[in-house]
Parts: C-alpha cells; structure tokens; sequence
C-alpha cells in the first residue's frame, strides 16, 4: 500500500534526533490520532543549517517527517515555508488516501519550527 | 526470507484435507443440491454430511444449523432476525462495547430503526460485570448479544452465565463464535445459548462460509428471503464446496482439538515470556481467560503500524489495534474500552497463532523485536522522558 520511496525513508529515515541548540521547536500532532512529530531546526543567516526529526507514528509520518528534512535542509527560510504536506507526499510518490490527512504533518511541524524560531528571533530584538 | 504468519485471528490457511476434500465438487459434483435428480442426490449428502460435521463441534441438532456465506452474515441474521421477530415483545437489545463491528454496526443499524441498544463497559481485563447485565435487562429486552472471545485480546466471556442470566429472564441470547469455534471446546446444549454465529476460514475452512445456530423454537425473521433453502430460513443456492470445506474443517477441529490447544498455549506463553523482557510493555486482556493462541502486547512510546511494518520487512505477519491499520482516525475501540491510553492501543500489536507456527517461528520473533522496538523508540519523541 506505500510506494517504494516511502518504505525506503521508513526503513532508512534521514536526519533522526535533536538539533543541539535549535534555533526553532515544532511538535504538531497528538495521541488520539496516533501521530507525534517535533521537528528542530539551526537557523543561520536566514537558512536552515541544520534539521532533525523524532516522530511517533506509522509509516506514513515516518517517512514524512524523513523526507522533509531532506527537503528543507540548506533551504533558505522562505524557500522552506513553501513546502506544504501536498509537496512532501508528492515528493514521495504519494501517499495511501486515508493517510493524506492523518500522518501527512511533516510540513506542519516545519512550519511550526519556522515560527517558533521567529518568535525567538522577535523577543530577542 | 522465512515467512511466517502470526494472524490466523485474520484469517488461516485452508488445510491440505480440506482442499482435497472441496475440489471435487468444484468438478465433477457440480449439481444442485435441491434437485432430486442424479446429478443433485450427491451434492445434497455432502452438504448434509459437513452440517453433521459443524454440529458436531457445537454439539447442536442437524435442524438447528443454517449455512450463511460469512461470520458477519450469521450475526446479522441473528441480531436483526431476532429483533424483528421479537419486536411485538420489546424493543432492547443489551451489547458489549468491544463487540466485532459484524455485531456493532448490526445494532447501530437497528438504533436507527428504533430499536433502543445499551452497550455494556468492560474492565480493564476486557470483561464485563454481570451484575450490570442483570441491570441493563428490563421487560423490554429482548436480545443479550455477547462475543464468545474477543478478536483482538482473546479474552473469553462468561457465556454460560450469561446464558444462564438469559435464560431465567426470558431473554434471547446470541454469541458470536467466529474466534472461539475450533480453538475452545463450545456446547449449545449446556451453555443456555440460543444463537451463535460461527465462520469457515478461521478455523482452517475457506472462505465465503459460515453457519448459525439456531436452537430449536426459536424463530427468526430471514435476512436473505428466496427459495426453500436451509428449511426456508436462508435463501440461495448452497455454496457446495465451501460447505463441504467447513465441514471438512469442523472434522479436524474437533479431532485435533486438545493436541492443538496445548501446542498454541505452550508457542503463546513462550511468546509473553520472551517479549515479556522488553521493558515498557503490555499484555492487554484477562491472563487466564483468553484463547490459547492470541497475544495482544502494546509497546509503549511506538506505534503498531510502524512495528507491523518492520516485522513484515523480516517476513513476520502480524496485526495491529492501531488506527493506521484500521483505515480510520480512532485506535482500537476495544483497547480503548479497556481504558488503556491512546498511546498504548495505538502502540498494540497482536499475535494470533495457528496450527503450523512452531517453537524456532516464537524464538526468531524474539530475538527480532528487541530491536525494532528499540530502534522505533530512539526516534520517538514520547520516549525520551521514560528512559
């Protein structure tokens, strides 16, 4: 039921863990239904040095949260807030249809990330 | 890749003797059993040979057996068969909350219809207290329907008690057999049960086959109305060769019944044993009162999809109460029921084993799943706390 290149980020996610010192925190999702992801990211100079993943979830919000850290990583922070969940299941062959709106958060949680990082930025100035 | 298959609660394989013992009347025992003629007088015996059969593993009267084409179509008879021959009666029908969707969304249906339905909470062994059964009963009811064993845990209900409430207060009282047939010895006749649903392919059958019982007097308005089928309770053409499978399949049940009970036993406690070793995990149901051969474990931080995914990449086939795998949004409701935490039903996977697993299939699980589960936690962000 998942494509080939799901399996592949499942059985070989990119970037799992913690940023040390992340500039920006996103955690998106909850237990009732079934997915968790927090996404870190090191933001310098506007792009986004360095992000890692930890998720608790199936297949789908595995290989989800994988492939956005492959897609955003070395992104500049506008480049990065273009990418929506559409453009990271399509960057995995797609996703099962029941699986389009409950596992599909990666983005979310990198949005969320964003935000957190320039909420930090603003309080600082 | 060894495969191995550790879901016979989905479905089983069908056993070489009973494949032998279809095929011909996919050939040459091509008649209808009704006609009276030479090519329908063989297909008749057979059919009422596997009744025999089946009624024999329930110990029931050939009359009080109606072949269905599936688990779910047994309980939908029962369930609405008996609602609407009883409706001048009552309009109550008392369930379980962990009940098969077969007998759920049968009742959910006769709620739309009028029908007033209470379901009945469990505990966290996944049993209910009868003294609240004796509550719900009210001079409305009219049907107690009550699993015989849960799908997902295995946990076994108290049928002869409840048969014994049903049957002093005057109430019909149907069970859904589907997991239970063939892996526990069942007895209509000292049990007080006045229906109970049974299918094929879980116990070794094909599929596409399935029987009611139905205790004599008892009356029942027919699903599927036709010809005079199956004494005019169930229309339709019998389906020859899945009968005479079930048939076949009820045989063996019966004859290898005690052998296999202690095998399952043995491979299931071997299994709770060795995983039993992995920190952080659960074994959701009654110890005791479960079938021998189901375990339902949750692992706590992880979800089961993902577990069933890295099991399956090792050719190991296993289910899950997760909602990833149910093609819904809601985890397990009969984990859930059980009050068991989101995380924990959807981090349940369950092992149902079956006649061909052996002691080396138990040792290789065990030795595989430290690690996957290990290796799903160091990348859960739930774990991190806990250590």
């Amino acid at each position: 039921m998942y494509s080939e290149k799901v399996m592949e980020h499942f059985s070989n996610p990119r970037n799992v863990g913690e940023v040390d010192n992340a500039s920006g925190i996103g955690m998106v999702g909850n237990p009732a239904c079934g997915d968790i992801m927090k996404l870190t990211i090191k933001v310098e100079n506007d792009v986004i040095t360095d992000v890692k993943f930890k998720t608790f979830g199936c297949g789908a919000a595995i290989a989800t949260s994988s492939m956005v850290t492959e897609l955003v990583k070395g992104k500049g922070l506008d480049e990065a807030e273009k990418i929506s969940n559409a453009t990271v299941a399509e960057a995995l062959d797609g996703l099962p249809p029941v699986k389009m709106h409950c596992s599909n958060l990666a983005a979310d949680a990198l949005h969320s990330a964003i935000e957190d990082y320039k909420k930090k930025l603003a309080e600082k100035k | 890749m060894n495969k191995i298959y550790f879901d016979h609660n989905a479905t089983t394989p069908v056993l070489g003797e009973v494949f032998d013992a279809i095929v011909p009347f996919l050939k040459d025992q091509w008649g209808n059993p009704s006609s009276i003629h030479w090519a329908g007088r063989g297909t008749r015996k057979a059919v009422e040979d596997a009744r025999e059969s089946v009624c024999r593993l329930l110990n029931c009267q050939n009359v009080e057996l109606i072949f269905t084409s599936t688990g779910t179509e047994g309980d939908n008879h029962a369930i609405k068969g008996a609602a609407y021959a009883n409706k001048n009666k009552g309009n109550h029908i008392i369930t379980t909350k962990v009940e098969h969707p077969a007998v759920l969304n049968t009742c959910k249906h006769l709620a739309k219809e009028g029908f007033e339905v209470t379901y009945l909470d469990v505990d966290s062994d996944g049993l209910i207290d009868l003294d609240a059964l004796k509550a719900a009963i009210t001079p409305k009811t009219i049907l107690i329907t009550v699993m015989f064993a849960n799908n997902e845990t295995g946990v076994i209900f108290p049928i002869k008690e409840i048969g014994d409430i049903a049957k002093e207060r005057g109430v019909l009282f149907h069970t859904d057999a589907v997991q239970a047939a063939g892996k526990v010895p069942i007895d209509v006749q000292s049990l007080n049960v006045d229906l109970l649903t049974v299918s094929g392919h879980k116990i070794y059958g094909p599929k596409g086959v399935g029987a009611l019982f139905v205790k004599r007097g008892v009356r029942l308005v027919p699903l599927i109305h036709g010809g005079h089928h199956e004494r005019n309770r169930r229309g339709g053409t019998e389906n020859v060769a899945g009968i005479v499978g079930f048939g076949k399949a009820a045989e063996i049940a019966i004859r290898d019944m005690d052998k296999e009970i202690e095998h399952l036993k043995a491979l299931k406690d071997r299994l709770e044993a060795g995983l039993g070793k992995i920190p952080h995990i659960k074994v959701n149901g009654h110890l005791d009162k479960r079938l021998p051969n189901t375990s339902n474990i949750s692992f706590e931080f992880v979800e089961g999809e993902s577990l069933l995914l890295n099991l399956d990449m090792k050719g190991i086939a296993a289910s899950s109460g997760s909602a990833c795998t149910s093609g819904s949004l809601e985890p397990s409701h009969v984990l859930v029921s059980m009050g068991l935490s989101h995380e924990l039903s959807h981090g349940s996977v369950r092992f149902s084993l079956g006649k061909s697993n052996t002691v080396e299939e138990i040792d290789y699980l065990i030795e595989i799943m430290p690690p996957i589960v290990e290796r799903m936690r160091s990348m859960s962000p739930l774990y991190a706390g806990a250590k």
